[in-house]
């Protein structure tokens, strides 16, 4: 990429000034669409601060945090061997490519009837839902790195006739770091994306369920100060690991 | 064997090996119905007008969505190409998008546009413009310089330049572009639907489900799944035709 560097400060004060656009186009909006369809950005905030206070709301804010955490973590320990051994495999990855790609545009909430009958109301079908979407990006994305890797590197594997494990650890995860990266910070943001409809359809726990909830309540300040929430949390995390997706990747291309 | 025989013998398998299981009854005929009824169920689901009617509703939301997602994408792109200011003020923003669980602000559309096609519309919309304005952006970096040298030495109009040079030569960009836009709508759309519509495939899949009725929702399942593939296999032929066009001699 060639474009020209800015002054970081220009940069940030740029999207300073975009977040106020932002802001101001929602109190626009809260002036026409009115009270009924919305809250503005002070009551929003307001909300949001009694929400975050509440000892209640902190129970559903862990339980969402709990079945992140093991979601993403299902979502890591299954689907980087099946990434490794897809991309080792070219036969195997060149049938199973496509499937998975056109797996991944299925809509999957309309798979929640299945998954709720397989798993039940609660953590389980949360838990499904968050690793079936994340898994998928994060197979095809170490499927690609990994059939990116010279081939001598994995001949020499093979020579010293190291296990599997050793080929994993010493050979693949090393050469294939900052894609590693990408793949990681892609399925923790679909994983999120997952849980939250999961709690949204089969959980009475979590911010998913009690956006829905405030939906069907027509409580319309908690549902918007949910949503921000949400959407503030899910921009953090992906910009903190964009970063550091961004300077793996610098490391890599241009060694110290 | 070829990976396309392979591929077509695994799903073959793989549904043959659901059939055997739901007919052993290994699986209770309340969690899935076999294949075969699915197919059966789907087929006779296209003869009943309401199905149709569905079918249409969601197809021409969709797509609107793609359309304007295109559109609006293309534009977008080639405008912040210009102004390295903007985009990059915008840059952390794009690359973090698809982080954001952006379907939480559909009901929030309904509240406001009510509940018609509009917001499902926008909803896709919303979920698709970003993968068409970066991959396009992605390929209008990776245009050589050249190129634009050339439109100056033979002082081309800057709508000549577009036609003629830019847009073939970003045209890979943007079939990558149209596959994310066709994903992205559908996905946003039929979830729409799903969560909060009075019709449409989406909401015929909550309906069967919330009236038990197991046949009706996995027909319907089917037909949505057919209806994917069937979209992405045309943008996959499309693509494949221009392609061919653009690189005779």
């Amino acid at each position: 990429m060639n474009r020209r560097a800015a002054h970081p400060w220009q940069q940030r004060a740029d999207v300073v000034l975009l977040l106020i656009v932002a802001v101001l186009l929602w109190q626009g909006i809260y002036r026409v669409a009115g009270a009924s369809a919305l809250s503005s950005p002070l009551e929003t905030a307001a909300t949001l601060l009694g929400l975050l206070r509440s000892p209640i709301f902190l129970v559903h804010l862990r339980a969402t945090g709990s079945a992140l955490a093991l979601s993403f973590a299902l979502t890591i320990v299954l689907g980087l061997p099946l990434g490794l051994a897809l991309g080792l495999r070219r036969f195997a990855g060149e049938v199973f490519e496509p499937i998975l790609a056109s797996l991944y545009t299925i809509p999957k909430v309309t798979l929640y009837p299945v998954v709720l009958a397989l798993f039940g109301l609660g953590l389980g079908a949360k838990v499904a839902f968050g690793v079936m979407h994340g898994i998928i990006p994060v197979v095809l994305i170490t499927l690609n790195a990994v059939r990116a890797i010279p081939p001598v590197h994995i001949k020499t594997a093979r020579v010293l006739r190291l296990t599997p494990w050793q080929v994993a650890t010493a050979i693949l995860l090393p050469a294939i770091l900052p894609e590693l990266c990408t793949s990681l910070r892609v399925g923790f943001s679909l994983t999120l994306l997952g849980v939250l409809v999961g709690e949204m359809f089969a959980s009475q726990r979590g911010l998913g369920f009690l956006l829905i909830k405030g939906i069907t309540t027509f409580d319309v300040s908690t549902s918007i100060a949910i949503t921000v929430l949400i959407i503030a949390f899910g921009a953090a995390s992906g910009a903190l690991l964009l970063a550091l997706d961004r300077r793996l990747h610098r490391r890599i291309s241009h060694p110290a | 064997m070829k990976a396309v025989t392979a591929r077509a013998a695994f799903v073959l398998g793989a549904a043959l090996a659901l059939e055997g299981a739901c007919r052993a009854h290994l699986v209770s005929p309340m969690t899935l119905i076999p294949p075969s009824d699915m197919a059966g169920e789907a087929l006779a689901l296209l003869t009943r007008p309401e199905t149709l009617n569905s079918l249409a509703w969601t197809v021409a939301n969709v797509a609107a969505a793609i359309l304007a997602s295109i559109a609006v994408g293309l534009l977008a792109a080639f405008i912040l190409h210009r102004r390295p200011r903007l985009r990059r003020a915008l840059d952390p923003f794009l690359a973090s998008y698809y982080a954001v669980p952006f379907f939480v602000l559909y009901p929030i559309f309904v509240a406001i546009l009510g509940l018609n096609r509009w917001p499902l519309i926008l909803i896709g919309f919303v979920f698709a413009v970003p993968g068409m304005l970066i991959a396009v952006l992605d390929g209008l970096d990776g245009v050589p310089p050249i190129i634009f040298k050339l439109s100056r030495l033979y002082r081309m109009s800057r709508a000549q330049t577009i036609a003629r040079l830019t847009l073939p030569a970003v045209a890979p960009a943007v079939f990558t572009g149209i596959k994310l836009t066709v994903a992205y709508s559908f996905i946003g759309i039929i979830a729409g639907e799903f969560i909060l519509a009075d019709r449409g495939l989406g909401f015929a899949i909550a309906d069967a489900y919330n009236r038990f009725d197991n046949r009706t929702m996995y027909g319907l399942m089917l037909l949505v799944l057919a209806l994917l593939v069937a979209a992405n296999s045309g943008v996959h032929a499309a693509e494949r035709r221009l392609r061919r066009r653009w690189e005779r001699p």
